[in-house]
């Protein structure tokens, strides 16, 4: 999976990671991938939710020692 | 425009009120169909903050301008953003001060009534979870029951009465909610009770509570005796005070009764329920007051905001009360039941004293309502 853009959103508490999301998939072309790391525990559901309101794909998330990495393909 | 804080307690004065109050809940939909800040006269709008990024034009016809509006999230965080937005468009709104967090736990002290010579019992009513926890205060002393795990509010309570918690009690072994009891007693030096049959894992001291266990409290020795009430667990047990109260914990509610399901399975403890239900309670007084460990629906709370009724009136009332056929009661306490409480498994563990889990997983365990009756 190629990773288009990186965004580092940890230890930023609600609704900080997915307005920070938001505007990183911004600046995305359709089809790029964004990769975002947030340590707070609500963005699971919220970013779930968000990338499916939104129209975009999440490919995967992984929770690795408190931090959870999102992958979410622009539509 | 101005945006306004509001905190839990003031929230609370509303509910208890009646008053009107509209609230725009922006967490995701799950979790507020799941759960909510519950009003007789309250009106709800529910969109998740992430779909308000680009701003709040299209709900602002949806929000009244003649009623307070509260935005609420689960922290506080979203709701603060939002209400700006709604303030940079020329609203006046209000945020709930640490969110649906500070919701759950919030405690309103609130007195049942009088004892003997001067003695009072208050209900500590929590209403974003519906668990009910109670203080017997008489001349210095004081007796805990069913406390949750907010100890301060307990123990600075009993110092403003200047009492000394000296009894500390648990119904039974919850599992809905995270129990105060073991930590007040140990804060005090009280002495903690506990069901022996639901106690069989704990891993910490206690006192056996038994049936017929009677202490009395304060000078004027109010009265505060144990009546074995299986049937929500194994040894769920009651309470009467000063021969006026049913303290019932969760084995009879207001508009419901018991589920015999959360520390095993159903099918066990069906007789148990039947037998404290339709025989033990009716052998009580009439005229004792029920006062039960929760409250389901915001319906059951009295005009004073206190979720108390007449026994006799609940044998007249309370649906759960009046299944003749021990069939059908069977097949209503056991079948179709709701869904469990969140992490009731992980709670029961934390109040067995076997897990130890920090303030925010504790706060994460005790999402949501109590679901610990069935109607």
């Amino acid at each position: 999976m190629e990773i288009n853009k990186v965004l580092d959103a940890k230890g930023l508490a609600c609704p900080m990671p997915i307005v920070r999301t938001k505007k990183a998939m911004d600046t995305l072309e359709s089809g790029q991938i964004l990769e975002v790391q947030v340590t707070d525990k609500g963005a699971l559901a919220d970013l779930t939710a968000w990338t499916v309101a939104a129209g975009h794909t999440l490919l995967d998330h992984k929770e690795e020692a408190d931090v959870l990495t999102f992958y979410i393909k622009k539509s | 425009m101005t945006i306004n804080k509001m905190t839990a307690a003031q929230v609370a004065r509303k509910v208890i009120e009646k008053q009107p109050l509209f609230i725009l809940d922006v967490r995701n939909t799950d979790a507020y169909e799941d759960w909510k800040i519950e009003g007789q006269n309250f009106e709800y709008l529910n969109i998740p903050y992430f779909e308000l990024l680009d701003g709040v034009d299209e709900i602002l016809p949806k929000l009244p301008s003649n009623q307070d509006v509260l935005v609420v999230c689960a922290k506080e965080g979203s709701s603060k953003m939002i209400a700006e937005m709604l303030s940079d468009a020329g609203r006046d709104v209000f945020y709930l001060e640490g969110g649906m967090k500070s919701w759950s736990s919030y405690l309103e002290p609130i007195k049942v009534g009088d004892l003997t010579g001067g003695g009072e019992l208050y209900q500590f009513v929590r209403l974003g979870k519906g668990c009910l926890s109670y203080m017997v205060i008489s001349e210095g002393e004081a007796a805990v029951i069913d406390a949750v795990r907010f100890t301060d509010i307990f123990t600075n309570f009993a110092k403003e009465k200047n009492a000394e918690i000296k009894y500390v009690f648990d119904t039974h072994l919850h599992a809905d909610h995270i129990s105060g009891g073991r930590h007040i007693a140990e804060a005090t030096g009280a002495t903690y009770y506990l069901p022996p049959k639901d106690a069989d894992e704990v891993v910490f001291e206690y006192m056996p509570l038994e049936d017929d266990v009677t202490v009395k409290v304060g000078a004027s020795q109010i009265e505060v005796g144990a009546l074995y009430s299986p049937g929500h667990t194994i040894g769920s047990t009651s309470f009467i005070v000063d021969s006026k109260y049913l303290l019932t914990g969760d084995i009879l509610f207001i508009d419901s009764i018991g589920r015999p399901d959360l520390a095993g399975l159903a099918e066990d403890w069906v007789g148990d329920l039947r037998e404290t239900l339709y025989h033990r309670y009716r052998e009580l007084a009439e005229d004792l007051i029920v006062l039960p460990a929760h409250f389901m629906i915001i319906q059951e709370l009295n005009e004073d905001g206190t979720v108390a009724k007449r026994l006799g009136d609940l044998f007249a009332q309370n649906h759960g009360l009046n299944i003749e056929s021990e069939e059908e009661f069977r097949h209503t306490v056991t079948d179709n039941l709701p869904p469990q409480p969140n992490a009731y498994q992980q709670i029961r563990q934390v109040n067995m004293g076997k897990v130890t889990p920090d303030q925010d997983e504790q706060i994460e365990m005790e999402i949501g309502p109590n679901r610990c009756a069935v109607r």
